[in-house]
């Protein structure tokens, strides 16, 4: 006790035996959002995770997250159109974050690390059987090893790897790069059977005493467009052309080659003939606006000398020229014959116009919908009109990338997994949209991204040598410390430092923040202030 | 490797960061800092002054490893930290009258020198003396230019809100022109404070020719903690002038204490440089340059400027006056400062903003 002062009855302590958070109307709470670049990945990665482990200079960690969406990050990092890099909030402060340079850093990191796909803890002791050994399947067959099921894919072709082997330029995926990611599949234990096509998918299911099934054969026919010929002009289908370029290393064709087409499959045939030497002319029906191929494909195609003949199509063929009829488009964008010719002096054709599902073996499977070309599938499970048979890929949308075609694969896989447990699968609801407006743009400093090293045109356009080198370490890094790490917490300690009242407690790294509700006033600083609107301040229950 | 990777996600504009290594972090950014004002002050939500006391006291604890003792004027800070018998200050603390805290600063710098003298200790504990503009640049004028002219071991800290919030709002002389006080109500001809009145503390002090003189604001945590930082390896009478907003009194909300303090700073309305001996030595840059409009539209004192009945021509002087500034103190880019600048004041006598 004391000797007190007069007047005093007192004794002295410290504020914080006053609880200021009684005065709180709103209340901050942490919220994690979904970054655009998550939102649009057809193959669902969780990018802003992965690119936070990456910009610590942990690529292990990162590329293991990136891997529990998509087996195949060196594939991808090469051959994805990255439409995640369009949706990127750093675009509104300067440029986009190179993303796919970043995951093809880590793909490549992680094969000359040799690190291994971990084997599943548990057997579960059912079998599966995936048909088709594209993008689709095999990550379809790494999805369902990871639960636990035994895997057995069979494939037509005489290796895996569908249209990434069998479609997809060496320019733009060297193989030793693809055989790597396919054999850290099997590496798991998936087994993979080439060479041998399914005649009968029900008897197949049947003998091989298999659970469930996932059809994932892929769109390998090419489309065929009657094309008058009047003599011995000839006309070859894409896919024939880019499988014997796979197969033999080159073709035999002529000089002067036409490609019929706007598609990405139309530039790669047009850049790889301009490897074997052939002078290739795309002729596409529209403009450039209207192109479907993905622009910076375009860009190096134009960039190697690749010449297009906007606006027109093939109205007949003779032994050394083709026809061209000049085409207009209308108010709604359709192109519209003019009535105008020319002749464009060509020896061959080569038709990439699309791509069909092959339909022989699908037609057997009895009750099975069709919608025109595709398989029909339950949008969550990926189940066809028949149980216990799922497809996903190629055959089963009309949006034909590597990176849907990964994605849908995963979504079989995880509807198969839910399947052979009784149940439905249900997605996760997604977090709310991170937004620019939610985030505040002054904390983060300028910086251009770091735009990968592309071979000299001129090197380019006679050898396969793959065109886009990857990122040195110092810009991996660099790269993925420029993500804005949209609304998710990066440990700024902003929150932490702000606080007008000390009420925000710093639990650690990795841990993040906890707010202190005895003595939090609910003022708001702290979201006002957090860089990248991961606080959110929500009225108190009173 | 990774240190030497530039860091351009937020760079070094956050408290702190997990990528940053730690020795690169703000004081603020570290789980065990002082906290010297902690949690269960009553200060209003939102307070800038709380903040940038906190900001202030942590960084001179941090460069005196402990050694500090503070006065600290009537007023605000020491209203809500020190209602009897509880405190919210970590650390030996003495509350003076409104008008003579450099006073009792002095004489506690003395007393502290003597005593250690006598004990034969080598460690002096380091004395910062601390009040609100009011307290400041009114009322404890006359003793602030004494400890100054003595050249008194001293760090004075002026917590600098625009106006004698703790009593009601009242105009002080660091108050801006056309901004509404109790006692500058929007009436008659030129709604709000008078142009052509008030002073600049911070170029009075560097005309006394003492060792540093630094302002700052609660936007830029680590120029503040620098500043003080090199304060307390001086010896002699210091002197800095944080911006620290009031939600109160300059009606913001209660979340944009750092954000208009940031416009303030980045528009040029309130200059942030340091001093050595009566010298410049540094500009903190503009990093984005925003209209002095930003700045103002964000505060209920300055609503009549932003309103529909608001005079374009009252807005156009306040951008001049920003101007003024950004030239004088060369705010951007490579711009070098003007030899001593002039107060802005005298342009605003002078009628040339």
């Amino acid at each position: 006790m004391m000797n007190k002062s007069f007047a005093v009855t007192l004794e002295p302590g410290t504020s914080l035996e006053n609880h200021t958070g009684s005065w709180r109307t709103l209340r901050p709470v942490n919220v994690f959002k979904l970054p655009p670049c998550n939102k649009q990945c057809p193959a669902g990665e969780n990018i802003q995770q992965w690119l936070y482990y990456a910009a610590e200079g942990d690529y292990e960690h990162a590329w293991r997250i990136l891997t529990e969406e998509n087996p195949m990050p060196a594939c991808m990092g090469r051959v994805c159109y990255h439409t995640c890099e369009g949706k990127c909030n750093r675009g509104f402060l300067d440029e986009s974050v190179g993303i796919n340079s970043v995951e093809r850093f880590l793909g490549d990191y992680a094969l000359e690390h040799k690190l291994a796909f971990k084997r599943p803890v548990k057997e579960t002791g059912k079998k599966v059987l995936v048909i088709g050994a594209g993008p689709a399947g095999l990550a379809a067959a790494y999805h369902l090893r990871h639960f636990g099921h035994t895997v057995h894919v069979v494939e037509q072709a005489p290796e895996a790897g569908g249209m990434m082997r069998y479609g997809i330029p060496v320019y733009r995926l060297p193989r030793n790069i693809l055989d790597a990611e396919i054999k850290r599949i099997e590496d798991m234990g998936v087994t993979i059977e080439c060479g041998r096509k399914v005649p009968d998918i029900e008897a197949e299911k049947k003998a091989g005493k298999y659970d469930a099934v996932i059809i994932t054969t892929g769109a390998g026919i090419s489309q065929n467009v009657d094309i008058p010929q009047g003599d011995t002009n000839r006309v070859l289908s894409a896919l024939k052309v880019l499988g014997e370029i796979e197969t033999k290393g080159e073709i035999q064709i002529a000089r002067r080659v036409a490609v019929y087409g706007g598609g990405n499959t139309a530039v790669d045939v047009a850049r790889s003939l301009r490897r074997i030497g052939a002078e290739p002319v795309i002729v596409y029906r529209r403009n450039r606006d209207k192109m479907p191929a993905n622009e910076e494909e375009m860009d190096a195609a134009i960039a190697e000398g690749i010449q297009v003949k906007w606006l027109s199509t093939i109205a007949g063929a003779t032994k050394d020229s083709l026809k061209i009829e000049k085409m207009a488009l209308d108010e709604n964008g359709y192109p519209q014959p003019t009535g105008e010719y020319e002749e464009l002096p060509t020896d061959a054709v080569v038709l990439a116009i699309g791509q069909n599902v092959e339909k022989d073996i699908l037609a057997k499977l009895e009750g099975l919908n069709m919608e025109r070309d595709n398989i029909v599938v339950d949008p969550e499970t990926m189940m066809t009109s028949l149980n216990g048979i799922f497809a996903a890929g190629d055959v089963a949308t009309t949006d034909r990338t590597v990176t849907h075609a990964i994605g849908m694969g995963k979504n079989a896989a995880r509807g198969v997994n839910a399947f052979l447990k009784g149940q439905v699968y249900k997605k996760q609801p997604k977090n709310p949209d991170a937004k620019f407006e939610d985030m505040h743009p002054w904390y983060y400093t300028d910086a251009p991204k770091t735009v990968r090293a592309e071979l000299e045109v001129a090197r380019r356009t006679s050898t396969f040598d793959e065109v886009q080198h990857g990122l040195t370490e110092e810009n991996a890094i660099f790269e993925a410390r420029r993500c804005l790490s949209c609304g998710n917490c990066m440990e700024c300690d902003n929150c932490y430092g702000v606080c007008p009242d000390s009420a925000v407690v710093k639990l650690g790294p990795g841990k993040g923040y906890e707010f202190n509700y005895d003595y939090c006033k609910g003022c708001g600083v702290c979201a006002q202030e957090c860089p990248c609107g991961h606080i959110k301040m929500v009225p108190e229950q009173i | 490797m990774l240190d030497k990777i530039n860091f351009y996600q937020t760079g070094s504009n956050t408290v702190g960061n997990r990528l940053l290594n730690p020795a690169m972090r703000s004081i603020q950014a570290s789980v065990d800092r002082p906290n010297s004002l902690i949690s269960g002050h009553r200060a209003c939500q939102g307070c800038g002054e709380a903040l940038g006391a906190r900001y202030a006291i942590d960084a001179a604890m941090r460069a005196t490893n402990g050694q500090i003792m503070v006065v600290n004027a009537t007023g605000c800070l020491e209203v809500f930290s020190t209602p009897y018998p509880e405190s919210a200050w970590r650390l030996p603390w003495v509350h003076s009258l409104f008008g003579n805290t450099a006073a009792v600063g002095s004489g506690l710098a003395a007393a502290a020198k003597i005593r250690a003298m006598k004990n034969g200790d080598t460690n002096v504990p380091r004395i910062i003396a601390q009040g609100g503009d009011g307290g400041t640049t009114d009322i404890g004028f006359g003793p602030l230019s004494g400890m100054f002219e003595r050249n008194d071991d001293v760090l004075y800290i002026c917590y600098d809100n625009e106006a004698y919030m703790n009593t009601g709002v009242q105009r002080s002389s660091a108050t801006p022109p056309a901004a509404r006080t109790a006692t500058t109500q929007l009436v008659g001809e030129h709604p709000g404070a008078d142009w052509g009145r008030g002073k600049s503390v911070p170029l009075i002090a560097m005309a006394h020719g003492i060792p540093y003189v630094a302002t700052a604001t609660v936007a830029d945590l680590r120029d503040l903690e620098a500043k003080v930082t090199r304060a307390m390896s001086f010896h002699g009478a210091r002197y800095i002038q944080v911006l620290v907003p009031c939600p109160l009194g300059w009606g913001l909300k209660s979340n944009s204490t750092v954000t208009v303090a940031r416009a303030a700073m980045e528009s040029g309305f309130f200059p942030v440089f340091e001093a050595e001996y009566g010298k410049i030595t540094s500009v903190r840059k503009i990093r984005q340059k925003q209209p002095v409009l930003n700045f103002l539209k964000m505060q209920r004192r300055y609503a009549h400027l932003t309103g529909k009945k608001a005079d374009p021509n009252v807005v156009a002087r306040l951008q001049a006056l920003c101007d003024t500034n950004i030239k004088n103190f060369g705010l951007l880019g490579d711009d070098e400062p003007n030899g001593v600048p002039t107060a802005i004041q005298a342009y605003e006598r002078s009628n040339r903003v």
